[in-house]
């Protein structure tokens, strides 16, 4: 009896109900990320594609032929440039506006609560009804061209080149911007307000005891913000696809998740697809740690 | 030890996930199932048309063969049925018929191992040929099997608004629609004088399908009938190719279609004067639209007697998860027989892909002349060729269409022969 007890002892440690209740979630880890991570890493260096169960293939190491595949088609080099220019553009907007706006609605202003659900509205709200929308402001016949008048690019928004994308980016920042704010809402109920006077006391504005308490006390919510930014972003996929139809124009406003969709699901080819999926995370990876570096310096 | 107790839950976890995927649903020996009788499942296209054809047909083998259940269901919701159904083929638990397989997917179906040969049937190949007669050849897969059966087509022309036609001016009974140069001109007056905001309004949007209402119609109709790729090779940047690429860029160039993607149906509403779809549509318009008909143009005009078109067909296929094939089979010729097929025309509108459809339902289409020109039609359809990467090489052939028809970023002509290289590797399997 006793031996069996040391056997379970050893097996789920000194704390066992402590074992118990992690274990669920290390399942639930192992099976949805580690498996399907390890897995993509395999079919990345394979010759592989999905079959009936019980059907006998070959599936030979390719080494790094899908990543030379991938590397040496545009379309998908321009899908990395295309959510760089996204990242560029999104990133800095959300960390701006959502930490300007949060201290504006952390204030004492009248309607505080109808602003907030204002906000918060568009990021709960189903993509395909939030995309009929912007559809509306920004087709060559929308709301914005109609102000703009003469001033209208041409061609418009959505079907230029050069315009996609960065209309993509705003959108994207405009949606998601509500989620952000409840962070940096949280974040504000954190800054002591014996600093606020203390700055006041000292002689500063409204303008500098934000720039000098506010923005330093918020850090650690700023760090979560530009990298939970970075990863979303870096996984864009519904609204090029609702918004430009498929990455359109001439697949400049394509993403590399939306590349990796056509290439292992719609083109039966997942193992190319496996290695956008790897590339992407190695370079979200390092641009957190860039991040990180930079932006966390003080959480350090 | 905490190590070895995590690796423990790792190697369950990743254990458990193995045994999952690798679980079989599959067929089992193939020769007794081809045999074996007893319940399947079969699933239908989510149209109102078609899951009332379909539950009839379920419910009328049922009353006949109690003994042999058919269960009927819609293909399941995902962004499209082919992502659906290869989704199923991977999982192991693909029903045994699907009435609703595009055949630009059959060859990547047949490459997973999805699929049945139609030929493993003592009376397959036979029963293929005698109901489609000809047109089942462009079906046949590159190792000379049927994995698919040519079920129906919606061969694709081009429909025109009568009020807008008239507001324009334009003959609403015979109108300049046949050349290049009257479709040009014809477009260019509805434009003109606001009977529409634009001529026509194929979808400009990079999905790989996208193609097949806008370029292959009229390819298929300047070639008298070749496939975007024929013996292995691609045929789109032939003098033909080029010219409905030129005929499509004039046309976005000068703003008589749009570049920009539309929600909704765009002919329905009226900001389109004209459309190019197969009958299936027919009955979206009931009610909303006085349309009429014509063949796609080509630059020359042919007759509506000479001129092809895309067939937009949907066919049935086999998937090798079905254990009762030999009900399988039973049931696939009876929901492709000729009163079945006549029910499928009379309650859905489109065009069994039988031979000689309009000599078989005489009253039918007496009863519905609109509906005689697309039978005369689908004598002359073309469809998606049937090679190794179908997907791919429509999705190189869109990437190249988008950029320099639609986009006007090249030169169309030059776009093409750019494309040939890769899309002739694609076609030979690597």
């Amino acid at each position: 009896m006793s031996r069996h007890r040391g056997l379970l002892a050893g097996i789920l440690g000194k704390q066992p109900i402590g074992t118990a209740f992690v274990t669920p979630y290390v399942v639930f880890l192992a099976v949805i990320f580690a498996y399907p991570l390890g897995f993509a890493v395999y079919m990345s260096f394979h010759d592989y594609f999905f079959t009936a169960p019980g059907a006998i293939v070959d599936r030979p190491w390719v080494g790094l032929a899908n990543y030379a595949t991938v590397l040496s088609d545009p379309a998908v080099r321009r899908s990395f440039v295309n959510v760089g220019i996204f990242l560029v553009i999104n990133v800095p907007l959300t960390v701006i506006l959502s930490l300007v706006l949060a201290y504006a609605l952390n204030s004492a202003i009248r309607w505080r609560t109808f602003f907030r659900v204002s906000y918060y509205v568009p990021y709960v709200a189903a993509s395909v009804a939030v995309v009929g929308v912007w559809l509306f402001l920004f087709n060559s016949n929308g709301l914005v061209n109609s102000v703009l008048g003469p001033l209208a690019p041409d061609p418009s928004w959505l079907v230029n080149s050069k315009l996609a994308m960065p209309t993509v980016a705003l959108y994207v920042t405009w949606k998601q911007l509500g989620f952000f704010i409840l962070l940096y809402l949280a974040a504000l109920q954190n800054v002591s307000k014996d600093l606020y006077e203390a700055a006041s006391m000292d002689g500063a504005g409204r303008l500098k005891s934000f720039w000098n308490v506010t923005v330093p006390g918020v850090r650690p919510a700023t760090t979560l913000v530009v990298l939970l930014a970075t990863v979303t972003g870096a996984n864009l996929f519904t609204e090029p696809y609702l918004l430009t139809g498929g990455g359109g124009p001439d697949g400049h406003s394509a993403s590399p998740v939306l590349i990796m969709y056509q290439k292992g699901i719609e083109q039966g080819n997942p193992d190319v697809g496996s290695a956008i999926g790897v590339l992407l995370v190695i370079g979200v990876l390092l641009l957190a740690l860039v991040e990180r570096r930079f932006v966390g310096r003080e959480d350090r | 030890m905490k190590r070895k107790v995590m690796a423990a839950v790792l190697a369950f976890g990743l254990a458990g996930t193995a045994a999952a995927c690798g679980s079989s649903g599959g067929g089992g020996n193939a020769d007794a199932a081809a045999q074996a009788k007893g319940e399947i499942t079969v699933w239908v296209s989510n149209n109102a048309e078609e899951v009332a054809w379909g539950k009839q047909m379920v419910a009328a083998w049922n009353a006949a063969h109690p003994d042999q259940k058919v269960t009927a269901q819609e293909i399941p919701t995902g962004k499209s049925s082919e992502e659906v159904i290869g989704a199923a083929i991977t999982a192991g638990n693909a029903p045994c018929l699907i009435f609703n397989t595009s055949p630009a997917s059959v060859s990547q179906f047949q490459k997973q191992g999805g699929l049945v040969a139609l030929d493993s049937f003592p009376d397959g190949k036979s029963y293929v040929e005698e109901r489609s007669g000809k047109v089942a050849e462009q079906y046949k897969s590159t190792d000379g099997k049927y994995y698919q059966l040519p079920w129906k087509d919606n061969p694709v022309m081009i429909f025109y608004n009568k009020k807008a036609f008239a507001k324009a001016g334009i003959d609403t009974v015979k109108p300049p629609l046949s050349t290049y140069d009257e479709f040009l001109a014809t477009s260019r007056k509805l434009v003109a004088t606001k009977a529409a905001k634009v001529a026509i309004y194929p979808a400009p949007s990079n999905e790989f399908y996208q193609s097949w209402f806008d370029f292959y119609p009229l390819f298929a109709a300047e070639t008298g009938g070749k496939q975007l790729v024929a013996d292995g090779k691609a045929q789109f940047a032939s003098e033909e190719g080029k010219k409905v690429a030129g005929f499509w860029r004039t046309m976005y160039a000068d703003k008589l279609a749009s570049q920009e993607k539309y929600t909704g149906d765009s002919f329905v509403d009226g900001t389109a004067a004209m459309a190019i779809v197969g009958p299936w549509a027919i009955a979206t318009y009931k009610g909303k639209v006085e349309w009429g008909a014509v063949p796609v143009p080509t630059s020359a005009g042919k007759s509506a007697a000479e001129t092809y078109t895309f067939s937009d067909a949907k066919n049935v296929a086999m998937y090798s998860a079905c254990k009762n094939r030999g009900t399988a089979w039973d049931v696939l010729k009876f929901a492709t027989s000729k009163e079945q097929d006549g029910k499928l025309l009379e309650g859905t509108g489109q065009m069994p892909l039988r031979a000689d459809v309009a000599g078989t339902y005489p009253e039918y289409f007496t009863k519905n002349p609109d509906y005689k020109q697309f039978a005369d039609q689908a004598a002359r359809t073309v469809e998606v060729p049937n090679v190794p990467n179908s997907i791919t090489i429509w999705q190189t052939f869109r990437d190249t269409y988008s950029k320099s028809v639609i986009f006007g970023q090249q030169d169309p002509g030059e776009a093409f022969d750019g494309a040939v290289q890769k899309v002739d590797q694609l076609a030979a399997g690597s």
